[in-house]
This record gives structure tokens, C-alpha cells and sequence, in this order.
């Protein structure tokens, strides 16, 4: 057995480059070689951290964001899913909305921000808005070219076998789309975040965004860099989310 | 072998088909018996997996007719299972499972069986993936005929595969038509697989059935047997003698 394969190590090897630069930019810090205007200590960060945990405030903005992303996230994506579905299966539905999916898609969806917050105020709508719609082309297009490249000889299989309807979708034609409709939510996840964190940057008055520019205000550079080093963990959190789901649906293609 | 074989099982008369105005089977006429083993050997792009595919209902025919135990063919012919060339079984699912596809009721233990008759009970678990190219056809056979179907068409279904697995599979099929007696159409480019395995040989050449002939020889069939080779002479005569190969020779 290789090294490498040590089960250990190959879970906190990923880790070592994240944690060498923590120890650096703390090295650099203690010896003052960074001005702590410029760049907080990681400590500094973390006892800001430790104190927000203490007032509460910090779990209610985590917590706000969380719900804002997942359900902009559930919606867009089942919209993407489903449109991409149905134009995918559907020659009909394909004619009707395609033209249409795609002039939208091409408009980038934090432009719209000044009008989503004339239509919407400030609130949540605007919030979930933005990341539904960022969300629901990295689905649709995703769902849609996975549908339209299952294997066609596949397909005819299952007909000859005796499938139709649904469990021909079920046995042969989603299966076979599913790994390009993962690539597609995980894509969306990032889309998710960079959508959110510029929504809650420029108009909220909750959130981990809103925390950052808030922080900026009052000069709190130890809270401004939190609120960074919180977007990189959850970045990373939905990434192994969506990798997971990877090797459990998709176990047959290791 | 007329008691057997007196009932005409299929009735093809005056098949036409056409892909972009290339007439790929030109009138084809066919009378296939219950149980009859019928190989159909040709060149490539010689119309004997068009044929194949029509008997299938895979795909439209263009005029002419195919009757099914005194019925027309329109559409699936749901009592025929086609064999591929390429296996395609769906990566995704157990082996098991894809011997099981278009089963219904409590299909488990009817897979298991048509493993078990070809051989590969204790794989079933198994993805496809895991399995080597003989063992994927022989899933592929057993899914086919788990249906029990009527008729079993058999689509070059050895053609990827390697001398050694080939003749094995020879054996396996013969073996499992012998058992079940199944009316079997067997596409095939190799001459000496379907004079091993074949009551009776009909060649394809541009669409028409240029031979038809009855293979009278014992089964099990010994390959270096005189007049086993004589049918294959035969049949590869049959075949350059029409070939382009001759043709340019002619004209030179």
C-alpha cells in the first residue's frame, strides 16, 4: 500500500496548505510585518468570531444567509430542473421556452440588482429573487444537455424491452442524465454564494454580507475578514455536499 | 427435422425499407420456421441488421409485410427480444437489475434463473462495468430471455468479442436454443459461425437474398469435419463471387 492511500492522511493532506497559510499570515502578524489595519491576526479573527458567537448575533446572520441560499437555491433549481427536463424530453416545450431560457440567461443576474430592489425593497424577496434566478440556468442547462446526450441506443433498448413512460425516464433516461445534472448543482452552489454575498453586500440588513459592510462602518477589519473566512467554509461545505451526493448516486461509474 | 419445423413461424414477403433514397432491403421474401435456427450472413451495409431491426419493430417498414404466427407486425414486436452487438446494458444498474428490466411482478428469482442458465449466478450483484466483454453478452442473453420470448434475434452479438469467447458464446447459444427451442434469427458477418450454428444460412447482398441454403449437419457441428468446410467454401465463394474485389479484377 502506498502512502498516499493512508486513510488519515489523505483526509488532512487537503488541509495542510489552508493551515500553513493561517500559520504564516499569523507569524507575519505577531512580528507586526502586517499592520493589523491592513490584516488582522487569524486570533483576532477567531475571538471576533468567539464573541458574536457569545451575543447570538452571529448564528442569527449564518442563519439568515443559510435560509436565504437554500431557499433561493430550492427554487431556482427545481425550476432549472424541470424546465430543463421538459424542454429536454419535449420537442414541443423545447421550441416554446428554449429561445426564451436563453436571451434571459444571457443577461447577468447581479445587473439586475438595481431593479430588483425597486420591485422588491430591501427584504428577502429580493434576496431569494436574485438567487433563484442565478441558480436556475447552471440547473436547466445542465438537466437539458444531460437529457438530450443520454445514450440513444440505450433508449431503444429499453423501448425493445418493453419501457415506456415513466419507467423508461426512471430506468434509462434519468439515470443517464444524472451525472451532467450534478454538474450542474454544483455549479449553482457557487453561483448560489456569489449571488448571495453581493445581494446581502449591497442591500440587506441582515445576513453574513450585511455583517461585512457593516463592519466596514465601524473599521471592525477582524469582522470583515470572519465574514470572508465564513464564505470560504460554507463554499466548501456545499462543495462536499455535492460531492457526496456524487459518489452515492453516481457509485456505478467509479 | 420436418415435424419440428413444418409450422412457419415467421412470413416476410416483399420487405422494402429506404434510408435517404438508398434502397437498403429490396423486396425481401422469408419464411422462417417455429424453432428454425436461420443465420443471415452479408457485408457490411448489405441490409442484414436493417432486416433484423424491422423484424424487431425497432423501426418502420417502408412496404411489404411481416407476419408473426399468421398476425401483421406493427410496431414493438413484443414477442421477439433483441440481442446487440454492443451488450448495452445500463451502466447504473446491477447486473441483476438489468436482467431484470421490463420485468414485472416478482421478477427476482426468474432473473436469478437466467443467470444461472448462463452461467454468471454469483455475478448479479455486480456492475457491468466490472464484467469483461463475453460476460456482458451473456447478460445481455439472459435478459433476453428472461421475457421468454417467441423469437430471439441475435444483432452480430459476437462481433466485439475475442476467437476464445466467441466460440464459447457459440456453444452457450446453441446449447440454450437447443434447450428452448426458440425461433432464432442470427445476424453474422462470419461465415464459419453460421454454419456452426445455423439450421439454414440465407446471404444478403444489396438488399436481396441472393442464398438460401439448409445446413445438413449434425449437431453438435465439428469444425474440421470436410463437409462442414465445404458449406463455409461454399458460402465465401458465394460471396467474392459478387464482390467488388471481382469486379475490378474483371475489368482489368
Amino acid at each position: 500500500m502506498k502512502w498516499t492511500n493512508n486513510r488519515l492522511f489523505s483526509q488532512l493532506i487537503p488541509w495542510a496548505i489552508p493551515f500553513l497559510i493561517l500559520f504564516i499570515w499569523q507569524f507575519f502578524s505577531i512580528k507586526g510585518i502586517i499592520s493589523d489595519r491592513i490584516l488582522p491576526a487569524p486570533t483576532e479573527v477567531f475571538s471576533a468570531g468567539w464573541e458574536l458567537i457569545g451575543t447570538g448575533e452571529l448564528r442569527e446572520h449564518i442563519s439568515i444567509s443559510l435560509w436565504r441560499a437554500i431557499v433561493g437555491f430550492l427554487i431556482g433549481g427545481i425550476l432549472g430542473f424541470f424546465l430543463g427536463l421538459f424542454n429536454g424530453l419535449f420537442k414541443i416545450s423545447d421550441m416554446l421556452f428554449d429561445t426564451s431560457i436563453q436571451m434571459i440567461r444571457n443577461i447577468p443576474h447581479l445587473a439586475l440588482i438595481p431593479l430588483v430592489i425597486l420591485w422588491f425593497g430591501i427584504d428577502e424577496t429580493s434576496k431569494i429573487f436574485l438567487v433563484a434566478l442565478g441558480v436556475l440556468f447552471p440547473v436547466y442547462i445542465n438537466t437539458y444537455h444531460g437529457i438530450k446526450s443520454v445514450d440513444k441506443d440505450l433508449i431503444e433498448m429499453g423501448r425493445a424491452y418493453g419501457l415506456k413512460g415513466p419507467a423508461l425516464f426512471f430506468s434509462v433516461i434519468f439515470p443517464g442524465a444524472l451525472s451532467s445534472i450534478l454538474v450542474g448543482v454544483r455549479f449553482s452552489l457557487g453561483v448560489m454564494w456569489l449571488t448571495l454575498i453581493v445581494a446581502e453586500t449591497i442591500s440587506a440588513h441582515s445576513g453574513i454580507g450585511y455583517m461585512a459592510m457593516n463592519a466596514r462602518e465601524f473599521m471592525q477589519m477582524d469582522v470583515i475578514v470572519l465574514s470572508i473566512v465564513l464564505y470560504a467554509l460554507f463554499g466548501k461545505l456545499s462543495d462536499m455536499i455535492a460531492r457526496y451526493l456524487e459518489s452515492k448516486w453516481l457509485r456505478w461509474n467509479a | 427435422m420436418e415435424d419440428i419445423h413444418s409450422q412457419t413461424h415467421v412470413s416476410i414477403r416483399n420487405l422494402r425499407k429506404t434510408y435517404n433514397n438508398r434502397e437498403v432491403l429490396k423486396g425481401i421474401d422469408l419464411n422462417i420456421a417455429k424453432g428454425e435456427f436461420v443465420a443471415i450472413v452479408g457485408k457490411s451495409g448489405c441490409g442484414k441488421s436493417t432486416l433484423l431491426r424491422l423484424l424487431a419493430g425497432l423501426e418502420p417498414k417502408d412496404d411489404g409485410e411481416i407476419i408473426i404466427n399468421g398476425t401483421g407486425l406493427a410496431g414493438l414486436n413484443l414477442n421477439s427480444r433483441i440481442m446487440f452487438q454492443d451488450g448495452r446494458l445500463l451502466p447504473w444498474k446491477k447486473v441483476l437489475d438489468n436482467v431484470g428490466i421490463g420485468l414485472k411482478g416478482d421478477w427476482k428469482p426468474r432473473a436469478i434463473e437466467a443467470l444461472r442458465n448462463v452461467g454468471l449466478e454469483d455475478r448479479g450483484e455486480d456492475w457491468p462495468s466490472k464484467l469483461s466483454g463475453g460476460q456482458k453478452q451473456r447478460v445481455a442473453l439472459a435478459r433476453a430471455l428472461v421475457h421468454e420470448p417467441n423469437i430471439l434475434l441475435l444483432d452480430e452479438p459476437l462481433g466485439a468479442l475475442d476467437a476464445l469467447t466467441r466460440l464459447e458464446m457459440q456453444d452457450l447459444i446453441e446449447k440454450i436454443w437447443k434447450k428452448v427451442q426458440i425461433t432464432s434469427v442470427f445476424v453474422t458477418h462470419d461465415v464459419e459461425e453460421a454454419v456452426a450454428l445455423a439450421d439454414r444460412i440465407i446471404l444478403i447482398e444489396d438488399g436481396d437474398i441472393v442464398l438460401n441454403k439448409s445446413i445438413n449437419l449434425p449437431r453438435p457441428r465439428q469444425r474440421s469435419n470436410s463437409a462442414f468446410t465445404n458449406y463455409v467454401e461454399d458460402i465465401l465463394r458465394k460471396i467474392m463471387d459478387s464482390s467488388d474485389l471481382r469486379l475490378v479484377v474483371k475489368h482489368k
